[in-house]
């Protein structure tokens, strides 16, 4: 057997020789610095994707800052009016305000609502357990247009249709079931022995909570809030069928503004109005990036050790 | 549920404490109370409306009714024999599921490259979550300028020599396609990725040492494991492609290759006030797309169902 293994390797093809000698010359655990094809392939898609995104970006900046650009490399002059216009017609400032203050009204509302919902699901065994799971688990599954027309439909009926209650009402929905879904995880992975002593300690149940789980949630708490803001900064499917002049996000604003009758407005306001909305996008997931990593954004797992 | 809630306790009546501990041992006590908001929110904000969009689906206004015959089920007539309408479902289709499963494949090798560590590893899964941030319409924006006849991309193109027309790559069936890749892509890669790092590195080293090659590695042993990840992220990212609205009216082709149902349905809704057929249009999306979930939970079913030696 031994003998076997000695001999086989000087039977093999060059090529195989070459490869053991590179593998014998570095240390065990490190890398080859050529890399396989499929490697190749893969940084090559990577990088089609990256020249696409970074095409599509710096474009809508550098439309957001031209005069007229239509045909060229780059426009004939470049100017910040746009910007102003957009404020100036749209009342940008207002369109934020409202934005930000309908996600942080969804945030606080489905923490509240969905950490304690979370907790039970996670510890709990009750009567229709999965059914209670199953509806949660719907708004999730479902194109938020499915339920949100008939939704909608409600809202007009009731006459809160435009009004800032609709548009938080409306995106509670998916919200509050993704709350749950994050959190979920989150809990199982706290050892119920922390709470059953402080429970002999005679702690309540409200100081349970207080004292020991939600200390220990914040991680998990931090991560669904910022998956839910950007939902909801982003969510234009539900916004858009309860909102109106004065409650519209930046999506929706973006959008009308894009279909205005008429052939919509100048191409560049609208660019100025988008590079708006990503740069506020992007300051909140980098803010968020720094608390947490993007893989526990999802579910709490250990990060990938070495092998 | 109702009963969960409506049975617990009820603390003024005489044998309170027989039935408190009965009720307590099959798992309902006061602490359910702490389902109740979201129980709240779920049934008013999505039960309600939704059995109430059902029940609207039976009323069709007086123009369905003359139109298509058929009394109550006249939405329902209108939207299997309308071509117009019901095309609209193979639409949604031929664009959904490609651009799901594109996602999903895609982003299977890359999750793998981001696995090992090396520098700037951090950078790379953020700049690849990162246009999350983009929003539809902003990607859709963005199409247009940079892909578009005069975009920068054609341009580039026919300078180099590669073609000689500008390619149609908006407004149509490819601009909708790829603003699915941009919005959806990120999305399945975090979640493959956070699949993939539940799975316990030791079992594949344990296969390597046994002289499993990496082939035989990956199909039998992380492509099990990881399989019922994928088919949740498949479905997770098919409901955004299903769901695309936005991006089928503005980089699209809206009366052609890209009329899908969601457009359809606000169509009905914002555009002739037609609330029954809208709601109509709305419930068949949503049967549609819950029988493809149904697929895929029933060949999920089949999958290994154990511990992935992680969270997975």
């Amino acid at each position: 057997m031994a003998a076997q293994t000695v001999v086989t390797p000087g039977t093999d093809p060059a090529s195989t020789k070459k490869v053991k000698a590179r593998d014998a010359a570095r240390v065990p655990g490190e890398r080859s610095l050529v890399a396989s094809p499929t490697t190749w392939v893969v940084w090559a898609a990577t990088a089609a994707f990256f020249v696409l995104l970074i095409g599509i970006l710096v474009s809508v900046v550098v439309d957001s800052f031209g005069k007229s650009w239509f045909r060229g490399w780059l426009p004939e002059s470049w100017s910040s009016s746009w910007y102003k216009g957009a404020w100036d017609q749209y009342g940008m400032t207002q369109i934020i305000g409202v934005t930000l203050g309908v996600a942080a009204a969804v945030i606080v509302v489905s923490v509240v609502v969905g950490v304690p919902a979370a907790y039970l699901l996670a510890r709990r065994n009750f009567p229709f357990k999965r059914a209670v799971t199953l509806l949660f688990l719907l708004p999730v599954l479902m194109p938020p247009i499915t339920y949100g027309i008939p939704l909608a439909t409600v809202m007009y009926n009731l006459d809160l249709s435009r009004t800032l209650t609709a548009v938080i009402l409306v995106n509670l929905v998916p919200s509050v079931p993704f709350v749950i879904m994050t959190m979920t995880p989150f809990i199982e992975q706290i050892n119920p022995a922390i709470e059953s002593a402080a429970r002999m300690s005679g702690a309540r149940m409200r100081q349970v909570f207080t004292k020991i789980l939600f200390p220990l949630l914040v991680p998990g708490v931090l991560a669904s809030s910022i998956l839910v803001l950007v939902r909801t900064v982003g969510m234009f499917d539900l916004t858009f069928l309860v909102s109106g002049p004065g409650t519209d996000t930046l999506v929706v604003a973006i959008y009308r503004a894009m279909t205005a009758a008429g052939g919509g407005e100048a191409r560049q306001l609208i660019s100025a109005m988008a590079v708006v909305y990503t740069a506020t996008m992007m300051v909140i997931l980098i803010v968020a990036l720094r608390f947490v990593s993007p893989t526990q954004l999802v579910a709490r797992v250990r990060e990938s050790r070495e092998d | 549920m109702s009963s969960a809630t409506a049975g617990r306790p009820p603390g003024r009546t005489r044998s309170t404490a027989s039935l408190r501990h009965r009720l307590a041992e099959r798992g309902i006590d006061v602490s359910l109370l702490m389902l109740l908001p979201a129980l709240v929110i779920a049934i008013g904000l999505f039960v309600y409306p939704f059995s109430y969009g059902i029940g609207l689906t039976f009323q069709p206004t007086p123009a369905t009714q003359e139109q298509w015959g058929g009394g109550v089920l006249a939405n329902y007539l209108a939207f299997f024999k309308d071509p117009f309408v019901f095309n609209s479902v193979w639409l949604t289709m031929r664009l959904a599921l490609p651009a799901a499963l594109f996602n999903v494949l895609a982003s299977v090798p890359m999750a793998f490259k981001l696995r090992k560590r090396f520098r700037g590893k951090k950078l790379l899964t953020t700049l690849l979550v990162l246009p999350i941030t983009l929003g539809t319409v902003l990607t859709a924006q963005g199409l247009l300028i940079f892909a578009g006849r005069q975009g920068w991309l054609n341009r580039f193109l026919i300078q180099v020599g590669v073609i000689h027309d500008p390619l149609h790559l908006v407004n149509n069936y490819v601009g909708v396609f790829l603003s699915l890749v941009i919005s959806g892509f990120p999305f399945a890669f975090l979640l493959i990725s956070s699949y993939l790092s539940g799975i316990d590195p030791s079992i594949e080293a344990a296969a390597k040492t046994m002289g499993a090659g990496w082939g035989q590695r990956f199909r039998r042993v992380v492509l099990p494991l990881l399989a019922p990840g994928l088919a949740t992220t498949f479905i997770l990212t098919f409901v955004l492609a299903f769901s695309v609205f936005p991006s089928a009216r503005l980089v699209g082709d809206a009366s052609g290759a890209t009329r899908v149902m969601a457009l359809m349905a606000y169509r009905a809704f914002g555009e002739q006030t037609d609330y029954p057929m809208a709601s109509t249009i709305a419930l068949m999306m949503g049967v549609v797309e819950l029988l493809v979930i149904a697929l895929v939970l029933l060949w999920r079913s089949f999958l290994y169902k154990g511990s992935t030696g992680g969270k997975g």
